[in-house]
């Protein structure tokens, strides 16, 4: 997984399925890894496979027309559980983007601390995706986190997103929150001295 | 103006606030597990630091533990694995754990509170979303992913923007056979899956306030079933009379302090909340989901909303979660059979879950081809349970009552629901293979889920109370 992002040009893997949960992304029994690694070939598992493990044809992830780094998904992606297992499974099956009209909070904040970027957007926008990719699967999406800007390229049609900017300066920098937190000991230990009670 | 109880406590724990940068916000108590912290000690091993605060962070294992013959070695590889990582990890770093033949080993969520170590006013965190359940105690108490464990780790903070906050009031009083389980589904099936996101949710009015605090505990431990990033209850004398003379509770003149300041935890009449939602408590029924996420929950005595029912846009997702459940649009659950019963998970495994349970088969036998399975949350809930005769009880009516651990709430460890079978179940998610690849889901009560198991199919619990 790269530690920046900055500009994307890529065409899209659509889901239009609405609260995906982490439980499908990445299933409980993958979850016995120490690593963060290798992640990637379980995502969307019992989606993407038989209880045979063979690939399940009419499953998106397993039709070769739809690929690139973008993830596009139906309202509410990423609610359930916590495990950021989800964010790794999709930052190392190849996405470094995930657009949809709504996110789970923790998923949301799992997703930024991988350098993944979720971008919402409206539901109306959202649609227009799906119809681009619906008419040419290689249809491509533009997404510049400077000018917090996502555009289908063939369209032309943009919108603008919401990101917050100290979240921003981490994606483009490279910077993770430890880095932040470590500079702060002086403010934490004498927050910790004016406290009688560990409540 | 005045302030929300959440208000109240962020504020006394925020250690730097800048604008534009998240908040740094102060941890009381971090919890942690095998599944999500091998990756966090794993970074700060490469950060070359120790955990900042060793006695504010405390271990246990319970998401990939057995619930039969503990006593021996895990039988699967890659859990004991795990398992074996964090004995290696809470030695090497100096965290206390209470792993498996410990006294106080059991579910994060179940043991926290049973021990006295989660108190009122705390900020409270964990790599597992039901971490709410530990705001039933007026506590601030939310899930985190590892990347956020290892910040936990390293600095005793996170950082956090502050959520919004919304009010649900459930006044009234509960009609028999509707207990606090059916409250929360069924206030999740009115607001949906993501009705909340974005919120820490305070729960108010005089059906929460009667409630015990195992019973608030359920409500809590589902707020992240509706998005909520947490949920509290203002502590009262019923939190106060809990928490005195556990384990790890202030004692002596530490006491009064404490509860001089916990006196002071509600919210001010004159606070304002973003939301503010009301339910009657008289409306509920007891509750039972037929989809595959917690907001598709019905009255057990009303029907599966028919297609024309449904939002054209929510059509296919609908669709799908029914056929995944091998039920029709339109068709009541009332008499399907179940296969599988589930009494456990952090949501419904604690003592008065038991007893409940118990007060209720009392004299009642199982029915034949119904599985049963109840798994308390902790060692101490079991030993509890045994001392009270509780597990002679199910026995008699030929209930398992196992080891503790996460169990069937989770497809990780060995007890999954085979795949096309229907279980009943007290647990919190009700997602696609959540309980074993293609088993199938019914979130219900305690109460409800006995009474499945001595009928064998889908049962108004009302009938048999
Ligand atoms: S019982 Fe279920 S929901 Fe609770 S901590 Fe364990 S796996 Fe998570």
């Amino acid at each position: 997984m790269s530690k920046t992002f900055q500009h994307l040009v890529s065409t899209a893997v659509p889901i239009a399925i609405e609260n995906i949960d982490t439980d499908q992304i990445i299933p409980a029994r993958f979850l016995k890894a120490t690593t963060r690694d290798g992640f990637g070939e379980n995502l969307f598992r019992d989606w993407r496979f038989d209880t045979n493990n063979e690939p399940k044809k009419d499953f998106i992830l397993n039709n070769p027309i739809y690929k690139g780094e973008v993830l596009v998904a139906g309202k509410n992606f990423g609610c359930g559980s916590s495990r950021e297992h989800a964010a790794w499974a999709i930052g190392d099956y190849g996405f470094k983007v995930v657009i949809s009209s709504f996110f789970a909070d923790i998923f949301k904040n799992n997703a930024l601390n991988n350098f993944i970027l979720p971008i919402t957007v409206t539901d109306e926008f959202l649609d227009k995706i799906f119809k681009a990719i619906e008419t040419d699967p290689a249809a491509q999406l533009e997404v510049d986190l400077e000018k917090q800007s996502l555009k289908i390229v063939a369209t032309g049609e943009e919108i603008s997103f919401d990101i917050n900017p100290y979240k921003k300066a981490c994606l483009i920098n490279g910077y993770d929150d430890i880095d932040y937190l470590l500079s702060l000991r002086k403010e934490i230990e004498s927050y910790e001295a004016s406290r009688e009670f560990n409540f | 103006m005045g302030k929300t109880l959440f208000d109240k406590i962020w504020d006394s724990h925020v250690v730097v606030s800048k604008p534009g940068f998240p908040d740094a916000v102060y941890i009381n108590t971090h919890f942690i597990h095998e599944v999500t912290s091998p990756q966090a000690f794993d970074g700060l091993r490469k950060r070359g630091i120790p955990v900042f605060r060793t006695a504010k962070t405390r271990a246990t294992a319970d998401h990939n533990v057995p619930t039969i013959d503990q006593h021996l070695p895990i039988k699967e590889a890659l859990s004991r694995k795990q398992v074996e990582m964090l004995t290696a990890n809470t030695k090497e770093f100096g965290v206390e754990l209470y792993g498996l033949g410990h006294p106080y080993q059991g579910i994060v969520h179940v043991i926290g509170p049973e021990l006295g170590i989660t108190l009122p006013g705390m900020t409270i965190v964990c790599g597992d979303s039901h971490t709410s359940t530990h705001g039933a105690f007026g506590a601030i108490a939310f899930g985190i992913g590892t990347s956020e464990v290892e910040q936990v780790l390293a600095t005793q903070c996170i950082l956090q923007y502050r959520p919004k906050r919304m009010k649900i009031e459930v006044n009234g009083q509960l009609k028999k056979g509707v207990v606090s389980k059916d409250i929360i589904l069924y206030i999740i099936s009115k607001i949906s899956a993501s009705g909340a996101t974005g919120y820490f949710v305070e729960y108010a009015g005089e059906a929460i306030r009667s409630l015990s605090m195992e019973a608030r505990m359920t409500i809590c431990n589902m707020s992240i079933e509706m998005g909520a990033r947490g949920g509290l209850i203002a502590p009262d004398q019923t939190t106060f009379d809990y928490i005195k003379g556990r384990e790890f509770a202030p004692k002596g003149a530490d006491w009064d302090k404490a509860l001089a300041y916990w006196e002071t935890l509600y919210t001010d009449a004159d606070a304002e909340f973003d939301v503010v939602l009301t339910f009657d408590a008289a409306d509920i029924e007891p509750m039972i989901t037929y989809g595959t996420n917690p907001g598709m929950g019905i009255g057990v005595t009303q029907h599966i909303p028919s297609l024309t029912e449904v939002d054209d846009k929510e059509k296919p997702s609908f669709k799908k979660s029914l056929e995944y459940m091998g039920l029709e649009p339109g068709s009541e659950l009332l008499g399907k059979k179940v296969d599988y019963v589930f009494i456990g998970s952090c949501t419904n495994s604690r003592i008065e879950d038991l007893r409940m349970v118990a007060d209720f088969v009392k004299g009642k036998k199982k029915a034949e081809d119904v599985v049963v399975w109840i798994v308390p949350g902790s060692k101490q809930v079991e030993a509890q349970a045994k001392e009270e005769g509780i597990d002679k009880i199910f026995e008699a009516a030929g209930f398992h009552l196992r080891q503790p651990g996460c169990s069937a709430c989770l497809g990780m460890n060995e007890d999954k629901v085979p795949a096309g079978m229907y279980c009943i179940s007290t647990s919190n998610r009700n997602f696609e293979g959540r309980q074993g690849p293609n088993a199938r889901t019914f979130l219900a009560s305690p109460l409800s889920a006995a009474a499945a198991a001595i009928t064998g199919k889908v049962t108004d619990v009302r009938e048999l109370v």
